[in-house]
């Protein structure tokens, strides 16, 4: 295996394994890897790799294959994936077998609660950092809080707010 | 398509074969964007009755409790459940296998024309978008906490650890984790 695919591998089922309470909350992690430790790509190509694997349907952790792509080709999909999908699936299908028998017992509710809050503040601390690499101007500013509103306060299909950002995106105005 | 009367709830269909989780799963891959499982509560309960609502329901819980993707998860428990270790592979492969296609595509067009003024306008607005649905999730799971003041604190010192001082999930997980549970602990106690 190649350094590349090697540190891929380390770093996604490392990811895998930490991803308590879904994509969302690993998404700094893999950004802080990609583009502080290893210098892979910048955080504005983090960020549209991220908003086109929004942008795509499917489980929300599709921007791992796409990185896995950009990186290494085919092999880099294969490793991506295979690290990021396999430890938590292994975690599963033992737990699985176990589930039966704690599933009712206090500890399990006290630990999914005590979660919750670490849940908050990775997931707002990805909104920040997604948002600080996205936004460089008063256009996109707006855009992104235009969408925000929009998921918050009417029924807008996730879909038709990503289409109507790109289409301002698209004419350009106020992007210099 | 089936006409009979609507079973009652705790009935299920015969246990799925491994084509036909694949094949289920591929088409839930295919639905829902930035997260299907609101479609795989329809096809799973409602559609195919492969499982009661409570069965899901369990079932849901434990994906949730476990690190990875919650309809990652459910793939690999279901295909477990009623074919074994092939069933997790070909519900697992089916559900990513038509999204990393079609992400491969979008990369290697980015990649291609990121560097168009057009095309990066188009990105742009995109992106910019994007942060605003990661935005909204973040007001929407924030809300449950306003009444739990440590709660509050525990997600504030998350965000700090993150977004601010760049720490290492690692470092931030094994620091907070135990510290929140063994609060939720004592609050219910």
């Amino acid at each position: 295996m190649t350094p590349i695919l090697l540190s891929l591998f380390v770093i996604f089922a490392e990811l895998s394994v930490l991803a308590f309470g879904g994509g969302n909350t690993i998404l700094p992690e893999m950004q802080r890897q990609m583009v502080d430790v290893h210098h892979w790509m910048t955080a504005q190509q983090f960020s549209a790799m991220f908003a086109l694997a929004q942008a795509a349907p499917g489980p929300n952790m599709m921007i791992v294959p796409m990185i896995g792509w950009r990186l290494a080709g085919l092999p880099g999909v294969l490793v991506t994936s295979l690290a990021k999908f396999g430890p938590s699936s292994l975690i599963t299908a033992f737990a699985l077998h176990l589930w039966e028998r704690f599933k009712d017992r206090p500890w399990r509710r006290h630990i999914q609660q005590g979660l919750v809050p670490v849940t908050v503040g990775l997931v707002a601390a990805s909104a920040a950092l997604i948002t600080e690499a996205s936004v460089q101007n008063l256009t996109l500013a707006l855009i992104a809080g235009a969408s925000a509103l929009a998921v918050l306060k009417t029924r807008a299909h996730p879909l038709a707010v990503l289409a109507a950002g790109a289409a301002i995106g698209l004419t350009g105005f106020g992007q210099g | 398509m089936d006409t009979r009367p609507t079973p009652p709830l705790a009935e299920t269909a015969p246990p799925p074969s491994v084509g036909a989780l694949f094949f289920g799963f591929l088409k839930l891959g295919l639905m829902g964007f930035g997260g299907v499982l609101p479609f795989a509560r329809r096809m799973m309960v409602e559609d195919r009755r492969w499982l009661t609502p409570a069965e899901f329901t369990d079932l849901l819980g434990l994906c949730q409790f476990l690190p990875g993707g919650n309809i990652i998860n459910m793939s690999v428990a279901i295909g477990l459940k009623f074919r074994g270790v092939a069933g997790a592979f070909a519900a697992l492969i089916g559900l990513i296998a038509m999204p990393t296609l079609i992400v491969i595509g979008l990369g290697a067009l980015y990649d291609r024309y990121q560097d168009d003024a057009v095309v990066h306008h188009l990105f742009a607005g995109l992106a910019a978008g994007a942060a605003g649905l990661l935005i909204a999730t973040a007001v929407k799971i924030a809300a449950p906490l306003r009444t739990n003041p440590a709660g509050i604190a525990i997600a504030l010192a998350g965000f700090l650890f993150v977004a601010v001082l760049r720490l290492p999930l690692l470092v931030t997980l094994g620091t907070l984790a135990p510290l929140s549970i063994l609060m939720a602990w004592r609050r219910a106690s």
